[in-house]
């Protein structure tokens, strides 16, 4: 497909009330340095049900445009609605670039619109910029479990598409008084063309959700907290905090906490203000999945333990000891 | 169940190490091994079959041909039969090419062993990490998918797929042909037996190239048919002038940290 203009798209996640996931956002930070150096508009598109809390939201984070397309039938996610609307409106406004959040709905829609496009995906980039040579979007990101990083261009085809971790950008404080040109798509999807239905919902711990790449802080324990009894010591200074329980692979598999708990390769990649590490050696696989974290704090009896390299701030120390200490002094700061 | 598993041979990334002095990968010596959440693929698939024994796996896999080691490892898992796609003119494919040539090869395979009703894949590939080929096969072939499969179950003409989703679990409910990629589940896959990967060491891998697959544009294979290019590769760089505490007791350990932490106001 030919882009019929240099603008730049952002694919806006919307939760089932109305409101915007957080990548949404913060891919308008990136996208709009990105739109400016292509000498295009920034455009968010926003997909789901009562979306208006989230077109205010696009609105002040600096997007020139929105395209909203409401309806019920978006109010859940899913492969087949999300994929044909998107369809429809890159055909209708021909993008040259687009920007997807790397969640679990990103990297479904993501390679299904573009493999229907025919044009390029990058999945899962950590790093976003315009190669000078070429003028194309110079799309980075870790592969062989973060021990490599790759840059990947998009030369002949378009739009170019990415999709972008959360946590990696920043959202602005945005501007209310900011104000973009609103389109309201009129799209609906038969039902009959969605060929996927949710049956059932099962909510984690009792319907605590874990949202961990939305959270500002993640506080996560591994292999040396030794027992399921012991990931309390974790909670509790998440709680003190205010973030949410993490957790590495080690301690999934003992079975110690569930896997929606889980950050790295084969979980989640996060990006908080701050991420405690507690008992966590630092395996390639985990490092992927919190490095972008701002600050990182880690507490482990080994000072060689790999997790120190990445840490801005260490302890060495029995976890067992630490925690209790550092949440009661932290308790203690907060009063 | 007519069912068709496709699976990756990929370098154990766990086993990667890097070269401290050219700063890159060292890939020698690295074992290759049937990439992780294929594994879990071939699993869900064993556990329809379990129930309904009448069940048939095949295999499939796009790679060199040293690749038919994992075909043999999931013959003697699980599956029936094992297929290698394999040519040339395959090198070099992205995710977009490598799922054409992927569903082009399903065409070919349906006219041997009958028309598949559900396509495993893994999630992702854990080299490429893309979580890309297996929607796109879907897409390829206008299958309905579900991805971040834990689990499925055969119900009537639907299948009933336990997804992972960010704050807990979904039972979706898909119907058939369709395509389904597995995360890691709350189960491990089974073992072959000493029986199976004997039988499995005898069987019969065939190998369909380029010419077998009698629809396949080729402009659309390898390097020519991947709308994107790899510009550069290299090695991230480590983060370095984090402070260690280690003080005499955790008390002081802690009010160390306490106080960085607040001095650079994260706190």
């Amino acid at each position: 497909m030919e882009a019929k203009n240099k603008n730049l798209w952002v694919f806006i996640e919307t939760n089932e009330d109305g409101t915007p996931k957080n990548v949404g956002i913060e891919l308008l930070t990136p996208g709009r340095d990105l739109a400016t150096k292509q000498g295009g508009a920034l455009v968010g598109v926003v997909i789901g049900s009562k979306v208006d809390p989230t077109v205010k939201e696009v609105e002040a984070h600096g997007a020139d445009q929105i395209i909203v397309v409401d309806g019920p039938e978006f109010a859940h996610y899913t492969t087949d609605a999300y994929t044909a609307v998107m369809y429809q409106l890159i055909e209708k406004y021909g993008p040259t670039t687009i920007l997807i959040g790397a969640t679990t709905e990103g990297r479904d829609m993501g390679p299904r619109l573009s493999c229907r496009l025919k044009t390029g995906l990058t999945a899962d980039c950590t790093g976003l910029d315009i190669d000078e040579a070429s003028g194309n979007v110079a799309w980075t990101r870790p592969a062989f479990g973060g021990n490599l990083m790759a840059t990947i261009l998009c030369p002949d085809h378009r739009p170019q598409i990415g999709t972008v971790r959360p946590g990696v950008f920043k959202k602005t404080p945005g501007d209310p008084a900011h104000k973009a040109e609103v389109i309201k798509e009129d799209i609906s999807i038969p039902a009959d063309q969605i060929r996927t239905k949710v049956l059932e919902v099962i909510k984690d711990d009792g319907g605590e959700s874990v949202d961990l790449e939305g959270a500002d802080i993640i506080v996560s324990g591994g292999r040396g907290m030794g027992s399921a009894e012991a990931f309390s010591e974790v909670r509790e200074l998440a709680d003190a905090l205010g973030g949410v329980v993490g957790a590495s692979r080690a301690a999934v598999e003992s079975g110690w906490i569930g896997h929606a708990h889980q950050v790295g390769q084969t979980g989640k990649t996060v990006g908080p203000k701050m991420y405690v590490a507690c008992g966590i050696s630092g395996a390639i696989q985990h490092l992927a999945g919190m490095s972008g974290s701002d600050c990182i704090v880690a507490i482990n009896k080994d000072p060689d333990a790999p997790i120190f390299e990445v840490a801005d701030f260490g302890i060495v120390g029995n976890v067992h000891e630490v925690l209790p200490m550092l949440a009661a002094a932290i308790k203690k700061i907060k009063g | 169940m007519n069912m068709l598993v496709c699976v990756k041979q990929v370098p154990d990334t766990t086993e990667i190490k890097i070269d401290p002095v050219t700063n890159t990968l060292i890939r020698d010596g690295v074992p290759s091994i049937l990439n992780t959440f294929d594994g879990y693929a071939l699993e869900m698939a064993a556990r329809i079959k379990d129930k309904d024994p009448s069940s048939k796996i095949t295999v499939v896999s796009m790679g060199p041909p040293q690749a038919k080691a994992i075909l043999q490892e999931c013959v003697a898992i699980a599956a029936n039969k094992g297929y290698l796609v394999s040519d040339r003119a395959f090198g070099g494919s992205d995710t977009l090419a490598t799922s054409y040539i992927l569903s082009e090869a399903i065409k070919t395979l349906e006219e041997k062993e009958g028309k598949f009703d559900i396509i495993f894949c893994g999630k992702q590939a854990i080299d490429g990490d893309t979580a890309q080929v297996g929607p796109e096969i879907a897409e390829h072939l206008g299958y309905p998918q579900v991805t971040y499969g834990l689990g499925a179950e055969v119900d009537g003409d639907i299948v009933k797929v336990k997804k992972e989703v960010d704050d807990g679990v979904e039972i979706i409910g898909v119907k058939m042909p369709c395509v389904i990629t597995a995360t890691k589940p709350d189960f491990d896959p089974r073992y072959p037996t000493i029986k199976s990967k004997m039988a499995a060491r005898k069987a019969e891998y065939p190998v369909l190239s380029a010419a077998d697959l009698t629809t396949i544009d080729l402009e659309r294979a390898g390097l020519k048919g991947s709308p994107t290019k790899v510009k550069k590769t290299f090695v991230p760089q480590k983060k370095t002038g984090g402070i260690k505490i280690k003080e005499e007791t955790a008390e002081e350990s802690v009010n160390k940290l306490i106080d960085a932490l607040t001095a650079a106001k994260v706190l």
